[in-house]
């Protein structure tokens, strides 16, 4: 006999949310978490004596509202700073401030009206977010959200609707040249669409990326206390429901008996039982590494490796012993440098090659400008996503990481000088670290590229597009799997709706 | 710098290779009538495809093999591996034993039927119709083997028909403790031949594996012996209306390959080709198991039937139809036997009508240039229509 219902592999925002609603609807569920607290990718971590920053990600759009309501978060202590207002920098100091879908400069209102279509677009694509991707066959469609979810669509109006039609699967390139002129705004927009991804502005489909991303939120929110505080906050919320979590536990391979996932075998050689294995962790991972190819067909698991996931996103951390100085921006803005469309699409383009951008595009974040404590009194922490990095640096690692740094802070001082000689740690993690630290294939931070070709029921593969895996009674719960990543929790929360739907568990 | 390549560049001159025994295949061929197999000239007929058949059913034929593909399969996890790749148990073949065995894609549809020969413990040959070779490497991830193609290795004859014993012995080789689906080796001219009493005729019969090299001495040494038997090449016309009363099915003519059917419905699985029996449903997992579970479940679309056709016009390539009006599956091989003395045939139907109840044929019959449709009731019979003790008989006749 079990001693669980659910065992839950990996202890990230999306296995935290799926365990809390299996326990929270009476299953007993047991998280194992590898590292030494659960998160994932939300973490804050002490990079430099006295200076904390994000681990990974720096900040969420949004968790998803069943996620935050379902969980009691609030009630558990997370709690947001107001959502940031961004900044885009101008290295002569003609900075742009955009917040809650406006911004000043030329573009004002064509900013508003584009705004305010791409974020109807979102609006009726959001709901998606919330359920199982339809399949092609007839089998496991939720019909009756997806009739209503595309009538909604269809509500927009006839001409929003052609605009929706025209749009859905453009570019974001074409869309911020035919709607803009501002390089800076343009700039931004091109850079928010293709954060984390492997995508340029100019590659098909982009615009989707954007849409997706409103979706969740319009500005970018910073959990009160660091990113590791929203972890802490979800852990309590799970256990609270009560999740068993077990951290430093991580699983070596998943207990296959009769065809059928019976459990796990920690690295330490323990062996667990429950009536079914859930796992929130990479699914390329799950498949190859924890199930391996004996218990699952050939062509199944040769199509694991065609899981694209290439990462471009490298994580710069600066402990400053002063007050950086971005000509006049304020530091408690999201910090942005991506000074047109074209400086965007310019630093993808090395990336395809094994090489460095010269002038990087990046987002920074000041998290001891908001709260004290996270930086020795008087210094400051800086965290900033840097794009894009090469996935596969043609001069190795260590040269790659060298010269992403340099160039990085070349144009880091270029918008804010003296900043250099204010730092006194430096560090950068380049996908390649990315992967080794937080298990995500290839450093991609969606656990799989989030594209067209690989949304909706082609995440991660066909067959386990709605979270139920060919393998009977494993289940994938993770970023990997519709409607992907960022600090949210949907795809764990689909996952446990599906597996309570289905009466698995 | 143009690179080597181990393809001469002339070789759009000869579009099909030669088998190694084509010195000896070319002039016998009479009628110089060859089809395209697997890449390789074959002959269809030699002179008189009735004598051809004649020489399986009554003396001794030899058919050139040589185009069959073949993988040998080596490592310490090769029944293992096979044991994922095929719906049957490898393991449970013991070493210098041969099966018959199918293996599937994902969806649980036949991807091609074979031979696997296992010469060691960790060492067996697949022998199969079409080139996998793709496939067979994507399988053996995560396995300890290698997978090599070895079709070009690999020199073969079928020698089938009563007195392919005799003939053999006559030829110094002593199968006659030999049991259906087991291998032998023997010397021969400072090397070796692997004999295995298999065959695709359902008959008394070996076939004779060796290198390359030895082929035409061989070729030489086994008619020489075989002469007082009337040892005679055949043409894949013949063997085909004696596979056709053995009631075996080939890849491409009576099933499609899933990995080939463009057509979304066209793929069989085991279950439907009535291959059911080989499955090993408590090996362990193996690719197709799943979905073949499921299918049990839930039953077949398709099933493959042997059928008795009324008169003695081949129904070959004609539909069949429920109650004379509703299409109800297609023949997919047919002759007259010359040895049941009967209309035969293999045909899919939907799984329902596997029964044959109220089951009809329509035939284009041509007559004299002009063809005249009859709609003929059929009987479902069990394969193998001709089935002749002497298959099995161990010690086997000598003649």
């Amino acid at each position: 006999m079990p001693s669980f219902d659910a065992i839950l592999i990996g202890g990230g925002v999306n296995g935290l949310a799926c365990a809390a609603r299996l326990a929270g609807k009476g299953r007993r569920v047991l998280l194992l978490e590898a590292k030494a607290q659960p998160g994932g990718g939300a973490g804050t971590v002490e990079f430099a004596p006295g200076f904390h920053v994000p681990a990974l990600a720096q900040t969420t759009q949004g968790l998803d509202p069943r996620v935050m309501a379902g969980m009691g978060l609030e009630r558990h202590g997370l709690a947001f700073h107001p959502a940031l207002t961004t900044t885009a920098l101008s290295a002569t100091g003609d900075h742009l401030i955009v917040s809650g879908g406006r911004a000043g400069g030329p573009d004002a209102e064509a900013f508003a009206a584009l705004h305010r279509k791409l974020a109807d677009f979102a609006r009726v694509l959001a709901p998606f977010r919330g359920i199982a991707p339809p399949r092609l066959t007839n089998k496991g469609n939720e019909w009756g959200k997806l009739a209503r979810y595309g009538l909604g669509i269809r509500a927009l109006g006839q001409a929003e609707f052609r605009e929706f039609l025209r749009m859905i699967l453009i570019n974001v390139y074409d869309v911020v040249q035919d709607e803009l002129t501002d390089d800076r705004l343009k700039g931004l927009i091109a850079f928010d669409t293709t954060l984390g991804s492997w995508l340029g502005p100019r590659s098909p489909n982009s615009l989707i990326l954007y849409l997706n991303r409103l979706a969740v939120g319009a500005d970018p929110l910073l959990p009160k206390g660091g990113m590791g505080a929203l972890a802490a906050a979800m852990a309590r919320a799970a256990q609270a429901a009560g999740v068993e979590i077990r951290s430093a536990s991580p699983v070596a391979r998943v207990l296959v008996e009769g065809d059928r996932a019976t459990g796990v075998v920690t690295e330490a050689g323990e062996e667990l039982r429950a009536g079914l294995v859930v796992s929130a962790i990479n699914p390329r991972l799950t498949f190859q590494r924890l199930v391996g190819p004996r218990h699952l067909d050939a062509g199944f698991f040769t199509r694991t490796h065609h899981i694209r996931s290439r990462g471009a996103a490298a994580k710069l951390h600066l402990a400053l012993k002063g007050v950086p100085e971005f000509r006049g921006a304020d530091l408690r803005s999201r910090l942005v440098i991506a000074p047109s469309v074209e400086a965007v699409e310019a630093c993808f383009n090395p990336g395809k090659y094994g090489e460095v951008p010269k002038a990087p595009v990046l987002e920074a974040i000041l998290p001891s400008a908001h709260e004290p404590g996270l930086a020795p009194a008087g210094q400051h922490c800086l965290s900033a996503i840097v794009q894009f990095a090469p996935h596969s640096p043609k001069a190795g690692v260590e040269a790659a990481r060298a010269e992403m740094l340099e160039n990085t802070l070349a144009v880091l001082e270029a918008h804010a000088p003296g900043l250099r000689a204010l730092i006194t740690h430096a560090e950068m993690l380049m996908p390649q670290d990315i992967e080794a630290r937080f298990g995500m294939v290839g450093g991609n931070w969606h656990h799989g590229e989030l594209a067209v070709e690989q949304m909706l029921f082609n995440r991660p593969l066909r067959e386990a597009a709605q979270y139920a895996t060919p393998l009977p009674g494993l289940w994938l719960a993770g970023a990997g799997s519709h409607p992907g990543g960022g600090i949210n929790g949907a795809s764990g929360w689909n996952a446990a709706e599906r597996i309570l739907a289905e009466g698995r568990a | 710098m143009i690179a080597t390549s181990k393809t001469p560049l002339d070789h759009f001159r000869t579009p099909l290779l030669q088998t190694p025994f084509h010195a000896r295949t070319a002039p016998a061929n009479r009628l110089n009538h060859w089809g395209p197999w697997a890449g390789y000239m074959t002959a269809l007929c030699y002179g008189d495809s009735d004598m051809e058949y004649t020489a399986i059913r009554n003396g001794a034929s030899v058919y050139d093999l040589c185009p069959m593909v073949k993988y040998a399969v080596r490592g310490r996890e090769a029944a293992a591996y096979l044991n994922r790749l095929t719906i049957r148990n490898a393991a449970k073949l013991s070493v210098g034993g041969v099966h018959y065995t199918v293996w599937c894609d994902d969806a649980g549809k036949i991807l091609d039927d074979g031979t696997l020969f296992r010469h060691a413990e960790d060492h067996y040959v697949i022998c199969c119709q079409e080139r996998h070779l793709g496939w067979l490497l994507d399988s053996a991830e995560g396995f300890e083997v290698t997978v090599e193609e070895i079709t070009e290795d690999i020199a073969a004859l079928s020698l089938q028909g009563p007195c392919s014993a005799t003939v053999l012995g006559a030829a110094g080789f002593d199968v006659s403790a030999l049991k259906p689906f087991r291998m032998a080796r023997f010397p021969f001219e400072g090397g070796e031949i692997t004999v295995s009493r298999t065959g695709f005729t359902g008959d008394l019969g070996y076939e004779l594996w060796m290198a390359p090299d030895q082929a035409l001495p061989f070729w030489d040494h086994l008619f020489a012996a075989g002469a007082p038997w009337n040892i005679r090449p055949i043409g894949t016309d013949a063997l085909n209306l004696a596979r056709i009363e053995a009631g075996f099915i080939i890849t491409n003519m009576d099933f499609i390959p899933a990995d080939q059917a463009l057509r979304e419905d066209r793929p069989r699985s085991p279950l439907e080709m009535g291959l059911d029996w080989m499955i090993d449903w408590e090996k362990g997992h193996f690719t197709g198991r799943r979905a073949l579970l499921a299918e049990r479940e839930k039953g077949s679309d398709w099933a493959l039937i042997g059928l008795e056709v009324p008169g003695n016009i081949s129904a070959e390539g004609s539909i069949l139809y429920y109650g004379k009006k509703v299409e109800a599956g297609f023949i997919t091989a047919a002759a007259w036997s010359p040895s049941v003395k009967k209309s035969i045939a293999l045909a899919q139907v939907p799984a329902r009508h596997r029964g044959g109840h109220d089951l009809w044929v329509e035939i284009y019959a041509l007559r004299e240039l002009q063809y005249v449709k009859l709609m003929l009731p059929v009987t479902v019979v069990e394969r193998p229509f001709f089935n002749p003790a002497r298959k099995r008989a161990t010690p086997p006749g000598r003649v």
